[in-house]
């Protein structure tokens, strides 16, 4: 058999932040109280209309821009007819004919390289009702129905189990850094559908393909593509590719299988016509002008900059991008004039191993940006060494007082020049035969006078004005 | 008997303290439970409803009717269905909730077709309601029992819906004034939906001034409806002058004129020609009405255009039926049983023969070929109008092919144009254009009406050729009399 090739795309489907829900006053956040955010158009009651909370557009929007998509005209919805006990009009509000962004391309970093991605739309949409069951019964949840949903869908454009969880990966954080949604797959904010086929290498055609749906994690997601692509690989290999249907099928976490669901011929009718209660209206370029402008520079563009302009390691530039508040906290430290790769080491140690320990947000950090700026000074000028510099750093954190403070008191380095010269004098004096096989040039002795003032100072000598009256006293005599 | 006055008299009669709204709301009450027993014309009678406070206001302390296909907190609203025979909203529609602000009380919830499918006023599940002209007959539908009590004189006025021609023609069949104003004056909030891109929310009053009042009693801008739109320039009462001079209207000559029924019946003969009588008030008022032609292809298509897009979304609005939340709960432990169940034992068989039509005209195979050719040509036909709104203040037409129909009276219309006759009150609902029908005549001491269409909007305009037409005929405030 040939080589094979494995076709992958996907759909994600994101939660989106917002106070209310998508078409509905209801507040849109979780809560473990079912049923406790809802309004009546949640639950269908008769009469009920739909409102669009014109955030949501705004994000969906920013996405749309952020995925470089061409945006329509004008925004308007679709219904997408079915019914099903979770969603309670017996219709789903989505975009089909025009939606939000088509024809988008990104690209993304996998293994260390640029893979491009092609995104065939992405369109906004409520969620549905969330239903649990129980030995003999059914509960549901409306909290969630109403809560707006982006959904992205990709042209069929990857080929690994690992390009498509980069791909997740990288959206994930996109969504995060436009500030559009938490998009934490723990709290099922991230879903997944995955369309799976498998071709000759040289083929020109593409095989038949699988959708599996829900996944919901990105684990999930790389174990299915690789269920799939070794089960369509087996059959075809036992020459029973053509057992192999366009079909839905679904991922079990329990048994790690894809499993049958329904066949293409039994594929639903959503009989899709536009939404008539909420008219179309036109998306101004002013609009999209002002929304552009709020999307922030993108991780990967950070990344690059770092490494390519400030000679950051990947290794050290990937851990600053990869949340935004972090990375923009290194950027304004750059713009404050500290060194990168200072600004660099404290935050990748110093500063992410403190707020990780403490679960504390960057932003509320008290040692701000300015503050390390004062810090890092403080070392360059020699007033304090790297030492007492992470001293500082900790006690400027937990008192909330300025740097100065704690440098003006016990920990204070001595820096007085003639308080130094003093003491350095009495050790010069004490010590003659070093003295002399200095002079008579083991200059490797240096250290050691070096060690006798921090001896004598309890390591509170200013290092460089010690060295500097040092020599000029060692050199004279 | 005072319920047979209009607004701005029963008003002043409460100003004036020589009636109080106590004995106005019994007065509405007993004769709801009398026009009830004769006609059926309610689904609930509100006993429990009292006087109110008297201010400023027109329809303050006055009762009113609701049809039950609006949404009233604490009492059923059932839109004539079994499906929601037992269904309490906890919410009230906007322009019932306005009038509530306003004032004005509630008295009783009227019988309709079926979700208002229906211009028969014979598919609702408390059954048929009889015209007050004459119980063998009909009053057109869907707001059939609003129409039956307004012209019966239980109140002023009570809220119709208009899909197709729901308030209009059964306000011409029981010879009152049914007006739906331009889509989106009046809130949908609250109001089941129908078709939604069709249905309006109206007033059926026995003038033209009364319902000018409830309509600005009822509009406004609402944020629960995306549709609706700031009129807060707009008062129709006060646009109510009477003076028309140098309005031009005009008339589809192939469904007012007689030359194109070779087969008519001697009352539609009549129908038309008393239609042709009343234009001629217009020469006094200093109204120019023009006959225009226009393509018959296009008015031939006016009735499958609205069955097609009508059925298409009522399909889709009424899919939140399952009987799971609201409305009687279906007896299976599997859920979809549990549903069909629901939907089998509630729906009337008209309802489900029109689901199944709107289901199949939007499945894929077949959307473009009749949903998106009905969309099409709802185009063609709204431009169509809106050049002539160019030109002309109004279209007027007469409603229907004459008076009231016998329940047992079968569909044999022989010319095809008697089918456009029909159905082209449709073209109000496809432009969401402003049309109100008010009483022009009688044949066999039965009413007949005729409409006048507008541009969107232009609602004030409409309303006042309207008024000054009333002012040349005898039917203004007239109520029911059974004839012999």
């Amino acid at each position: 058999m040939k080589k094979q090739i494995a076709v992958i795309g996907l759909e994600m489907h994101c939660e989106l932040k917002s106070n209310s829900k998508v078409f509905s006053p209801a507040k849109n956040s979780y809560s473990e109280i079912p049923n406790s955010n809802i309004a009546p158009v949640d639950m269908a009651f008769p009469g009920t209309l739909p409102v669009v909370n014109k955030k949501c557009i705004a994000d969906a929007l920013k996405m749309s821009m952020a995925l470089n998509c061409k945006q329509p005209e004008y925004m308007y919805f679709d219904r997408k007819n079915y019914y099903y006990p979770d969603l309670p009009k017996g219709y789903q509000i989505t975009q089909m004919a025009d939606p939000v962004g088509v024809d988008g391309k990104i690209e993304i970093e996998v293994n260390e390289k640029l893979v491009p991605i092609y995104i065939h739309d992405i369109h906004l949409e409520e969620d549905a009702a969330s239903l649990d069951h129980y030995f003999d019964t059914s509960t549901i949840d409306y909290n969630r129905a109403g809560v707006p949903l982006l959904e992205l869908v990709t042209e069929p454009c990857m080929h690994s189990a690992e390009e498509a969880v980069a791909f997740l990966e990288h959206m994930r954080d996109v969504y995060k850094y436009c500030d559009v949604s938490e998009a934490d797959t723990k709290k099922g904010q991230i879903r997944c559908d995955v369309n799976i086929s498998i071709m000759d290498e040289d083929a020109t055609s593409f095989g038949t393909r699988v959708e599996v749906k829900n996944v919901n994690s990105f684990g999930g997601v790389y174990d299915a593509i690789n269920y799939e692509i070794k089960r369509q690989t087996e059959l075809k290999e036992q020459g029973r590719y053509n057992e192999v249907e366009q079909e839905t099928r679904r991922w079990d976490e329990d048994s790690m299988q894809t499993i049958h669901m329904r066949s293409k011929v039994d594929a639903i009718d959503y009989k899709y016509f536009i939404e008539p209660n909420i008219p179309k209206f036109k998306i101004t370029s002013e609009w999209k002008e002002e929304l552009k402008k709020e999307i922030p520079r993108l991780h990967l563009e950070r990344k690059y900059d770092y490494i390519n302009n400030y000679n950051l390691s990947n290794y050290d530039a990937t851990i600053l991008v990869k949340d935004k508040a972090t990375s923009d906290y290194f950027e304004e430290c750059l713009k404050l004039g500290i060194d990168a790769k200072t600004a660099s080491n404290w935050i990748t140690t110093q500063i992410l191993g403190y707020i990780n320990k403490h679960e504390l947000d960057i932003k509320d950090l008290f040692l701000t940006p300015k503050r390390l700026k004062d810090l890092t000074d403080s070392i360059k000028t020699g007033t304090i060494s790297s030492k007492q510099a992470k001293d500082i750093f900790f006690k400027v954190i937990e008192t909330k007082k300025e740097i100065k403070e704690f440098i003006s008191t016990d920990n204070a380095q001595i820096s007085d020049k003639d308080t130094l010269t003093s003491i350095i004098e009495e050790i010069i004096n004490n010590n003659e035969t070093q003295v002399n096989d200095y002079r008579n040039g083991k200059t490797n002795l240096f250290d050691y006078f070096v060690g006798q003032v921090m001896k004598s100072t309890k390591g509170k000598a200013n290092p460089v004005l010690t060295k500097e009256i040092l020599k000029e006293k060692l050199q004279g005599g | 008997m005072c319920m047979e006055k209009s607004i701005s008299e029963l008003h002043e009669l409460l100003k004036k303290g020589e009636v109080t709204s106590s004995e106005l709301v019994s007065a509405s009450l007993k004769k709801s439970h009398e026009i009830q027993a004769k006609y059926n014309a309610f689904v609930t009678i509100c006993d429990d409803a009292e006087g109110g406070t008297v201010t400023d206001e027109l329809v303050s302390g006055i009762p009113f009717g609701v049809k039950d296909n609006y949404s009233t907190k604490d009492v059923l609203s059932t839109g004539s269905s079994n499906t929601l025979n037992n269904y309490v909203p906890f919410f009230t529609a906007t322009v019932v909730e306005n009038l509530f602000k306003k004032g004005a009380i509630m008295v009783n919830k009227t019988v309709l077709d079926e979700f208002g499918m229906g211009g028969t006023g014979t598919t609702g599940h408390t059954g048929i309601v009889k015209n007050p002209w004459d119980p063998k007959r009909m009053c057109a539908g869907s707001s059939a029992g609003s129409a039956c009590a307004v012209a019966s004189g239980v109140y002023p006025y009570a809220l119709g819906s208009d899909t197709g021609d729901s308030i209009r023609k059964p306000a011409a069949f029981c010879g009152i004034v049914g007006y739906k104003p331009t889509y989106g004056l009046l809130s949908r909030y609250g109001l089941f939906p129908f078709a939604s891109s069709l249905d309006h929310a109206g007033v059926l009053t026995r003038s033209v001034l009364d319902a000018a009042i409830v309509a600005d009693a009822m509009k406004g801008i609402d944020a629960k409806d995306m549709t609706s739109w700031d009129s807060k320039d707009i008062n129709l009462t006060k646009s109510l002058t009477g003076t028309v001079k140098g309005k031009k209207l005009f008339y589809i000559k192939e469904i007012a004129d007689v030359e194109n029924y070779p087969h008519a019946t001697q009352e539609l003969k009549e129908h038309l020609a008393n239609f042709k009588n009343v234009l001629k008030n217009f020469e006094k008022l200093g109204v120019k009405v023009e006959g225009v032609s226009i393509d018959q292809t296009l008015l031939n298509a006016i009735p499958s255009v609205y069955v097609i897009l009508s059925c298409a979304e009522a399909t889709s609005n009424m899919s939140n039926l399952t009987g799971i939340i609201f409305g009687p709960r279906g007896k299976s432990t599997k859920i979809t049983e549990m549903m069909k169940e629901h939907r089998t034992l509630g729906f009337s068989p008209l309802i489900k023969r029109r689901f199944v039509i709107g289901s199949y005209i939007l499945q894929k195979e077949n959307q473009e070929r009749y949903f998106k050719n009905a969309q099409r040509v709802r185009r063609l036909i709204v431009d169509k109008m809106k050049e002539l709104f160019k030109t002309y203040d109004g279209l007027i037409l007469p409603v229907s092919s004459g008076p009231a129909k016998f329940f047992d009276e079968g569909d044999d219309a022989i010319d095809e144009n008697t089918n456009v006759l029909e159905e082209h009150l449709q073209i109000g609902n496809f432009g969401g254009f402003p049309s109100i029908t008010i009483p022009d005549g009688f044949i066999n001491d039965l009413p007949v009406g005729i409409n006048i269409t507008g541009n969107c909007y232009d609602d004030a305009n409409v309303l006042n050729i309207a008024y000054a037409l009333e002012s040349t005929m005898n039917y203004k405030n007239q109520i029911a009399r059974e004839v012999k």
